[in-house]
Parts: structure tokens; C-alpha cells; sequence
């Protein structure tokens, strides 16, 4: 228990320097900030909207210290100012249209990718030198030295255009209303095995590779020699014992992969069209919309730092160590 | 022939003799070297990338080998010119963030008590921050351009270099050399720099090519987004032009294949590379594959764990 609220300080340490960078980033900007950020919308914006703007800043003419409360009691609020590229829309609601689309999108692609990856791992390692362990580990390989959203772009190529197979974008046909209809999730998921198919294939050799290794150094250990003396079945060697244990170094790599294989998400969200956080991510930097921006980065910040903590909340249910507070 | 038959060579030839004995490291650096060769005199052969050569999105022909843009523009030259910049941030940002990481790790683990917690609350910190989006929001206050690009990868990408350094610092403080040195009066900074970084030089390598990888992946990344200078032809900008001209609709593979086929060639090549290194750093990994081919050369094949053998007869 100690253990997960220590870990859980940690994150909201985190989310306070997240922040915090977000608050001075801004103000960091050679020359006067507020001037140089509003040269660029000179007779583009309406007079209220640049008012809007001053304020989500808070590039107004308090001081510092209390131009720095008045934006964290906003951002506390859910309050991330407006945006440009959607004015009049206050950035929170144009991040909620495409927040459960790409939680959707990238979280089915890392948890898909990590059970393949792990459990072909700890078959390479069991079936040592066999055929899973002599060709999957250098083609994977090669296919994980591609950038993720250049995979999308050939799957898409091949099997969109090529092959008609699958749709060529979007989350859903433009004829169909959202509903929770059995009909309509098929449309979701035909829609979404190309991208979350191209994020799965470019990750799957890294997990892959970190289980095998971990795998291979614990059959060695005392432990699965005596399980194996023992007369245990195979099956019950290999996962309660071998891969339980193998599996930590992965669980732990799992969180800070997180965030990495969520860029190449919203990357791979761009090449289809799917209306998530990347698809908003590109309006924002093409209109050079900072606030939009900026809220992205805090609310997949946020998003990551969750998940980092569910992630070590498996870590205690799985290692025994870290439940008695020593780890 | 393996590492523990042979006399160890010492230093660069250390390296180099790695390199030659282990064929995928070999053929990494091969690959390596003809891109750093393309890199270097591939522009002056291919013209201006940027001259408008044809009609737009041509496939390939005599003309345009690897056909024309959706602006009209050579790929093949744009693909050639691409590659100085994307390799030129790849190596230098993959050399900085080597170096920072070092500095921030080494300090960290030498100094301990409350500059290593100070320290190490900062590193992880940065290693839970998402990347690409903590990029995103940093390179656009900034002037867009090849240093930018660079400047923001190293930003994202030291945390986990450190982390692994201060591992190994704290790991060879332990050490009784080190100990000795203390001892004998050496100051803190002659320790750090000629007792302890001299150790892990081979681990220090290994990151800088683990490093470039990122940097080039992460840099085209970025570049695909617009955040690089679109008006200059690199491997990123390359593809945001191919995706920006609707390279996909019209069904223009030439314009964004022969790019991302450069960058995974690269990066396949470097992680090769890597896999000889390890050899040589690692004995333990030569030994265990002469054990395993004399095994077979007996008509035995090896056990699960190093030193069994197992007859099947």
C-alpha cells in the first residue's frame, strides 16, 4: 500500500512539472512573449479572441507568482483556455471529441502488442533455437527499424488501395450514426486493424526480445532446475515459474514504453484519418494553435502518468518484493 | 573462432577486430559506411532537389529513377540530399544525448545522498513525460529548422541514458580501484573522469548507436509533422511532402518507399553494429556460441541453460 502512494506522489509530482513546463514555455520565448506569440494572428483573429488567448496564457500584467496560481487554478478546473484553430471552442471540448478514440487506438495496439510479444518470447526461449527463435527475433527486428507511421502507409497503400481489403480511413464509415450496436463495432474494428495492425507489428519484436532474453536467464536459475527435477509439467515450468518471473523486466519497461508508442500512435493516427488526439495534434501545429497544443501534451501527460501507475499496481499483484515496501 | 581462443587485441583494433569477426556486425557497418559515403558526396552527383524536373508524380523511369514528387521534383535527389541532414542530426543528436546523460548519470551516481535523489527524481521524471507530444509543444515556440529538430530530441531523449549510466556508476563505486583512488587523495572530478567513465565505455558506445536510432526515427517524426524547415529536403520533410500532396490517394508509392526504406536500412544497420559490440563486451556471449558449436560439431546439441549438454542420441 505504502508503495503504490509513494508511487502515486511520484506521478503527481510529475503532472506538476508537466505543468509547470507548460506555464514557462511560453514566457521562455526570446523577446516579449505576449507580442511575439500575437504578432503571428495580426488580422487573422478577432479582438476577442486574442483577449481569450492573453487570458489562457495569463499574459495579463500581473506578476509572475500570481499569473502562475491563476493558470494552475485553471488548469486544476479542466480549464485549458480556447483554441485557435476551433474558435470559439474551449480546448478541453475539442480534446474530448478525440480523447476515447485514440485511448481506443493506441491502448488496444500497446496491450495487443505486449501479450503477442511476451508470449512469443516465451516461446522462443522454451523452444530454444527452434524456429520462432532463430527467424522471428532479426525479421521482427528489421521491421521495428521502420518509423511506425511509415509502416501505416504502405499496409494502407497495399492492403487499402491495392487490395480494397480494408477501408482506407477514419474510425467509422460517414454513413453510420456512433451506436453500441454489434454492426457498428465491426465497422470500428475493420477500421481500426490497419493502424492499431501496423503499431502491433513495428513493437511487437521489442517485447519480444526483452521476454526472450529474461526468459532464457531465468530457465538457468536453481529454481526451474528443481521445478523440472521435481517431475512439474512442462506447461506449469514454463509459465507459473519461468515466465512469472521473466515477465517483471517487461512489466517495468511497460510504462515508459508507454509514452513512446503512443507518439508513433497518434503518427499512424494521422496516415489514416482517425479521428484521435494526432489528427488534432496536426490542425494545432498548422494553425500554430499553443493552446491546443499545449492541452494535448497535459492530457496525454495525464493519460500516460495513469496508466504508469496501473502498471505498478500489476507490479505489486505480480512481485511479492515490492508488496513489503523494499523495492 | 572465438573470443576466447584468441589473444584480445587492445583498444580501436579492439573494436575493429570485433567488427570483422562477427558477419552482422560487419555487414552493419557496411551498410552504415555507404550511407555516411552517400551522405557525403551522394549531393553533388543527384542536382538540386528542389528544381522543378517533370510533370508531378511520375513513377519511375530512365529519366527520374525513382520517379517525381507531387510537385514535380526529383525523389531520387530529394531522397540523396535527405540523407545529410537526417544522418548529420541523427549522429550529433545521438552523440549529445550520450553525452548528457553521462554527465547527469556519473554525477548522480558518484556524488549520491541528496544531489543523486535531486537528480534522479529529474531523470525519471523525464523518462514518464511522453516524448513525441513534449517535443511537439517545445519545437513549435522555436524557430523551425534542422537545430530545433535537434535541440528538442536531445531535450526528450537523455533521461533513459542517464538512468542506465548512474546505474553503473553507483555499481563501480563499489569497486575496490575506485576505493583505492579515493583513498590515495585523488580529487572527485580525476575519479569520475579516469577511473570511472573509462569503464563503461563500452556501454557508452552502445547507447550512442541505440541513441541515433532514436534520434533518426524521432527526428523523421517530427519532420512528418511539419516541425522541421518543410522547405528543405530531408527523409522527414520528404514524407510530409509525400503525405501532404496526397502521395496515398493517387497511389504515388515511389514518393515515400525509397525514404523509409533509408531509414530502417540505417537503423538496421546500426542495431547490427551493436550486436558485434555486445560480443566484445560481453565474453560471456562468444563463449556460450563456442560451447554451443562445439557441441554440434560432436553431433550434440546444447541444453537450455549454458553448461548442460544433452545427448539425444
Amino acid at each position: 500500500m505504502r508503495y503504490a502512494l509513494r508511487r502515486l506522489g511520484f506521478y503527481l509530482l510529475a503532472a506538476w512539472f508537466a505543468l509547470t513546463l507548460n506555464f514557462f514555455l511560453p514566457r521562455l520565448m526570446p523577446g516579449d512573449p505576449a507580442s511575439a506569440l500575437f504578432a503571428r494572428f495580426k488580422g487573422q483573429l478577432a479582438p476577442e479572441a486574442m483577449v481569450a488567448l492573453r487570458q489562457t496564457f495569463g499574459l495579463t500584467g500581473a506578476s509572475l507568482p500570481s499569473q502562475y496560481l491563476t493558470y494552475l487554478g485553471h488548469a486544476l478546473r479542466g480549464d485549458l483556455g480556447i483554441s485557435v484553430a476551433y474558435f470559439p471552442a474551449p480546448v478541453s471540448q475539442v480534446i474530448g471529441t478525440g480523447l476515447a478514440w485514440t485511448v481506443f487506438l493506441a491502448g488496444s495496439a500497446v496491450v495487443l502488442a505486449f501479450a503477442l510479444g511476451t508470449l512469443l518470447g516465451v516461446a522462443a526461449a522454451w523452444w530454444r533455437g527452434g524456429l520462432a527463435d532463430r527467424v522471428l527475433p532479426p525479421l521482427l527486428a528489421f521491421l521495428g527499424a521502420f518509423p511506425y507511421f511509415w509502416l501505416a502507409m504502405v499496409a494502407l497503400y497495399l492492403l487499402g488501395f491495392q487490395l480494397r481489403w480494408f477501408p482506407l480511413g477514419h474510425a467509422y464509415g460517414d454513413d453510420l450514426t456512433p451506436s453500441w450496436t454489434p454492426a457498428f463495432a465491426l465497422e470500428v474494428a475493420r477500421h481500426a486493424a490497419l493502424p492499431i495492425g501496423s503499431i502491433v507489428v513495428a513493437t511487437v519484436g521489442g517485447w519480444m526480445l526483452s521476454m526472450r532474453n529474461a526468459m532464457v536467464a531465468v530457465l538457468g536459475s536453481d529454481f526451474v532446475t528443481l521445478a523440472r527435477a521435481k517431475g512439474l509439467p512442462p506447461r506449469q515450468v514454463a509459465l507459473r515459474y519461468a515466465a512469472r518471473n521473466a515477465l517483471l523486466p517487461s512489466v517495468t519497461g511497460f510504462g515508459m514504453a508507454l509514452g513512446f508508442v503512443l507518439g508513433g500512435a497518434l503518427l499512424t493516427e494521422i496516415v489514416f484519418a482517425y479521428p484521435g488526439q494526432g489528427y488534432l495534434l496536426v490542425q494545432a501545429v498548422r494553425n500554430q494553435d499553443y493552446p491546443l497544443m499545449q492541452g494535448i501534451f497535459l492530457v496525454i501527460t495525464l493519460a500516460v502518468l495513469g496508466a504508469n501507475w496501473v502498471v505498478d499496481l500489476v507490479n505489486l499483484w505480480l512481485d511479492p518484493r515490492a508488496r513489503e515496501g523494499s523495492a | 573462432m572465438s573470443a576466447s581462443t584468441r589473444p584480445r587485441a587492445e583498444g580501436w583494433r579492439a573494436w575493429v577486430e570485433a567488427i570483422r569477426r562477427d558477419r552482422a556486425a560487419a555487414a552493419g557497418a557496411a551498410i552504415l559506411a555507404s550511407f555516411v559515403l552517400l551522405a557525403l558526396v551522394g549531393p553533388v552527383f543527384v542536382g538540386d532537389p528542389d528544381a522543378l524536373v517533370g510533370i508531378p508524380h511520375q513513377p519511375p523511369s530512365a529519366a527520374h529513377w525513382l520517379g517525381t514528387t507531387g510537385q514535380g521534383q526529383d525523389v531520387l535527389a530529394q531522397t540523396v540530399v535527405g540523407t545529410r541532414i537526417s544522418l548529420a542530426i541523427g549522429f550529433g543528436v545521438g552523440l549529445a544525448v550520450v553525452l548528457l546523460g553521462a554527465v547527469v548519470g556519473v554525477v548522480s551516481g558518484y556524488a549520491g545522498g541528496r544531489v543523486d535523489a535531486g537528480l534522479s527524481l529529474l531523470v525519471n521524471v523525464f523518462l514518464v513525460l511522453p516524448g513525441l507530444p513534449l517535443a511537439i509543444v517545445v519545437a513549435a515556440y522555436l524557430p523551425s529548422g534542422p537545430a530545433t529538430v535537434a535541440l528538442v530530441l536531445v531535450l526528450t531523449g537523455w533521461a533513459w541514458n542517464a538512468r542506465v549510466v548512474r546505474a553503473q556508476a553507483l555499481a563501480l563505486r563499489q569497486r575496490d580501484f575506485v576505493a583505492a583512488a579515493v583513498v590515495s587523495g585523488e580529487g572527485a572530478w580525476r575519479i569520475v573522469l579516469q577511473e570511472i567513465l573509462p569503464n563503461m565505455t563500452s556501454l557508452l558506445v552502445a547507447q550512442v548507436i541505440g541513441s541515433t536510432v532514436y534520434a533518426i526515427g524521432a527526428q523523421v517524426g517530427l519532420e512528418f509533422l511539419g516541425l522541421g524547415d518543410v522547405s528543405r529536403a530531408t527523409w522527414g520533410t520528404n514524407l510530409y511532402w509525400a503525405s501532404n500532396d496526397s502521395a496515398l490517394l493517387v497511389g504515388a508509392w515511389w514518393t515515400f518507399v525509397p525514404t523509409g526504406l533509408c531509414v530502417a536500412a540505417v537503423g538496421f544497420g546500426l542495431t547490427m553494429l551493436n550486436s558485434g559490440f555486445d560480443e566484445l563486451t560481453n565474453p560471456r556471449l562468444g563463449a556460450e556460441r563456442a560451447w554451443r558449436a562445439w557441441l554440434l560439431g560432436r553431433g550434440l546439441s546444447p541444453g537450455r541453460s549454458t553448461p548442460v549438454a544433452v545427448d539425444r542420441g
